[in-house]
This record gives structure tokens, sequence and C-alpha cells, in this order.
């Protein structure tokens, strides 16, 4: 049996808003396994976003814990989490939220350069990179003269140049075309498949569910199920009403 | 990049490594070349400050200069032009007072500035924190973006001063400029308008480049564009 990565003991959050108290989570408890691709599903609102903000170091339980190799995640101070986000997360947002000022070489290589890369090592490993998600011949274009598609590709170039343990991955797909996605889609299971990254994601996107090993579906701050990949593809027609094929 | 997973677990999470100040200045200076129309908005206020205070230095000292010449002629002139050629030649109290004003205006000019820069781009600045950017690297990558502005503002205002207070002593007073030019004095007054724009452009970049590292990026991400 793999290892557990991640582990959510009883996560509750609670934002104060004005006089009432509102419940982001409310006792959430998943591990997660290494080398586990995992989709997180709700609807908007349910806590996922929260729940994706924990496991990044982002923000902190009001109760419970979050531990990832075994590192209480509430415990470490602002310069460990940075450490933490810098070395073994890797980001991908829905918007892309690439530096708009800098080139997709300057983007994936500022990431090095918070690892502690010197200036030309953090270039040569970001022209790498870029290189190997197909983007060898745009080093130097600012996100704007890119497609959509591709700037998600620097973002992933981004999120993979430091060698991370876990991939976040917000709603990857959402801003993109069917096919694009479909690529970013193969992409990440690629990641998976050859340097056996762990893979968290936020969707609603069907296409990503059937590569997933692991769905766990969020309503109200509360994990409602969690489906193994056997269960999906046992269910094969509908996840709660919602057509697969 | 290996094919291979390097990652290992450590035992303890270190503490993230401070980006040094000539990689912090380099992010900053790309950022400045890029948003270059704006960068220039932002450094007119300064322009326009640090020129009229370099104006009037340049000026006290070359109408210092031009009396001390005791020419009869340039003597009348002088007074035609309000010039007590009979007093201390140093600045009356109310010309202290604009010069003061405009210095302020322009400090809140630049404060104003640079925190809309901030709020414009908290989402950017959740983005480097998620890539493990530390307080103290958005701290210095503003900070410096303040001060090089301030600074090339006031380079260029002080510039200006003394090339708008030479074209006019020369429009008044003609040949007396190139004769009683105090070239001591005008290095004074630009050197002198300089260190306040300098100042200025520090003081200024201090509140925004905190408020910019302050901010949490999980909030920071939540901004929609």
């Amino acid at each position: 049996m793999s290892e557990v990565l991640v582990s959510c003991k009883d996560v509750k959050k609670t934002y104060v808003m004005g006089k009432e108290e509102v419940h982001a989570l409310a006792g959430i408890s998943v591990d997660i396994l290494k080398g586990e691709y995992v989709s997180i599903m709700g609807p908007s609102g349910s806590g996922k976003s929260t729940l994706f903000n924990m496991i990044g170091g982002l923000d902190i339980p009001t109760q419970g814990t979050v531990t990832v190799e075994g590192h209480s995640l509430a415990d470490l101070k602002s310069s460990q989490l940075a450490w933490f986000r810098c070395h073994k997360i890797g980001f991908i947002f829905q918007s892309f939220n690439l530096i708009p000022t800098m080139t997709a070489l300057e983007n994936v290589s500022i990431a090095r350069i918070f690892a502690g890369a010197s200036p030309a090592q953090a270039k040569e490993d970001a022209s790498n990179v870029l290189d190997k998600v197909g983007l060898g011949h745009r080093l130097d274009h600012l996100p704007s003269q890119v497609s959509g598609g591709q700037q998600q590709r620097i973002a992933i170039a981004r999120a993979l140049v430091n060698e991370p343990l876990i991939i976040l991955a917000d709603e990857p797909t959402g801003n993109l075309d069917l096919k694009t996605g479909e690529e970013i889609i193969a992409m990440l299971n690629d990641m998976k498949s050859r340097l056996g990254v762990t893979i968290i994601t936020a969707t609603h996107d069907m296409k990503m569910l059937s590569s997933s090993d692991k769905i766990i579906r969020i309503e109200d701050g509360k994990v409602k199920r969690v489906d193994t990949q056997a269960d999906v593809k046992v269910k094969v027609g509908s996840i709660d009403g919602l057509e697969v094929m | 990049m290996s094919e291979e997973k390097v990652s290992q677990s450590i035992t303890v999470i270190p503490e993230q490594d401070v980006i040094s100040w000539p990689i912090a200045f380099s992010v900053s200076m790309a950022g400045i070349k890029r948003r270059f129309s704006r960068a220039m908005i932002t450094m007119l206020g300064v322009v326009l400050a640090i020129a009229f205070l370099c104006y009037m230095l340049v000026n006290q000292s070359l109408v210092a200069s031009l009396i001390t010449l005791e020419d009869d002629r340039l003597n009348i002139l002088l007074q035609n032009n309000g010039v007590d050629i009979y007093g201390s030649g140093e600045m009356d109290q109310m010309t202290i007072l604009l010069l003061c004003l405009t210095l302020l205006t322009s400090l809140v000019g630049i404060v104003n500035a640079m925190l809309m820069a901030v709020t414009e781009r908290v989402k950017e600045i959740g983005t480097l924190k998620c890539l493990g950017a530390t307080d103290q690297f958005i701290v210095r990558a503003y900070f410096i973006e303040s001060t090089v502005q301030g600074i090339c503002g006031a380079g260029l205002g002080a510039l200006l001063g003394l090339v708008v207070a030479t074209i006019g002593s020369l429009a008044v007073y003609g040949s007396y400029t190139f004769t009683g030019f105090p070239v001591g004095g005008a290095l004074k007054s630009l050197l002198l308008s300089l260190g306040a724009g300098a100042v200025l452009s520090i003081l200024a970049a201090i509140i925004p480049a905190f408020l910019a590292a302050r901010k949490q990026p999980v909030e920071a991400l939540r901004v929609e564009e």
C-alpha cells in the first residue's frame, strides 16, 4: 500500500463575517496517497477551494490538522510555509495567473530563483521544462502574446520546474476549450505516470474524473462521498445524475 | 529537470531563503520597463515637484551671484525684476512654505500611485507568494520599484529646473547670466534637489511596500480580474 502523503483530520474553517459565522469547512477528514490523482468536486461555495488552500499551505484551519509528509502545516512559520510552497507544491490556476510583465521564460525561471537557483541556472532549467511542454519556441513571448492553452502550459511548466511533490490544480481546464482542455488533462496524466507526482485537482470537468484514482465530493463543507476509479467505472453512465460518457 | 522525482522526505521544513537585492532589482526593473508609460506618469509628479525646487534654488543662487557683479546696468535690471539687491538673498518664508507644500503634494502623489499599483497587482503578489516569494522579497521588489521611479524622476526634474532657471535668466539678464553663472551654486542646487527627491521617494515607498507584503496569498488569489 502507498504511503499517505496528505492527511486532513477533522479540518474545520470558520470565517467571521460581521456577526455571522460561516463554516467553509465543517469537519473534513481525507487521506491522499503518494502518486494518486485526486479530483475534488463540489458546487461553488462547497468549500473545495478552502480545502485546496489548506493543502497548499495558503490558509490554516480553525480546528483540526492538515499534514503533508508528516508536517503539520499549522505549526510552520510563514517563511517555512514559503519554502514548503516553493519546493513541495506546484500550483496551477483556472485563470493561469502568469505575471503579465514577464516572458514565458521569466515566468518559469522566477519559481526556480525562489528555490535558490542562480539566474543563469534558473533560465536553463526553465527553458528545458518549457521545451518539454512544447513551448520551446515561445520563450520570449509575453503571456498576452500566446493562446490560453499555451498560457496554461507555461503555468504547468512553472508548477513543474521545482520538481514538486504535489500539483494543486484549481479547475485547470475551466477557461479552455474542449480540445485544449484535453491536452492539459493528458499532460497532467503524463506527469503523474512519468514523474510520480501526486495530483490534486478541483474540477467540474467529467474528462478529468475518468482519469482520477479518487474522487472526493464535497458539499456544505463536508465530504459527501469518496469514489475510487473502480467505483466510477462500475457506475458508467452517471455520477449523481451527471452523464459521464 | 530529471525524469525521476527528487523530492525527498525531510525531517524539518527549512526557512525560505531571502532573495538577494540584485535579483529583486532585476525583477523590479523588468516590471518598470514593461509598464513604462505607467512608470512615466508616476515619475511625472516627482519631476514637476523637484523641477520647481531646483528652479527656485538655482534662481536664488544666480541672483545672489549677479548681485556680486556690482554692475550698475545689471543692478537696475535686477531691481526692475523685484530683487532686493541690498537684502540677505535668502528665501522668504512664503517661498519656503510653497516649496514644502509642493514636495508634500508630490509625496502624496507617489504614495497614491504606488498604492494603486499594489491594489492592481494583488493577484500577482498572491501568485508570487504561491511560488515561494517571502514577505521580504515583496517588500524589496516594491521598494526598489518606487525608489527607482522616484530617483529617475528627481534626476530629470533637477535638470529641468536648472535648464528653465538658466533660460529664464538669459531672457531677463541676457549675457550677464554667463558672466555671473554660479557653477558651484548650481551644482549644489542640483545635488540638493536630487537628494530631496531620493528621500521623498524612499519615504513614499515604505507604506506601499509593506502593505503589498502583508497581503495574504489566499485573499490575493480570490480577487477577480
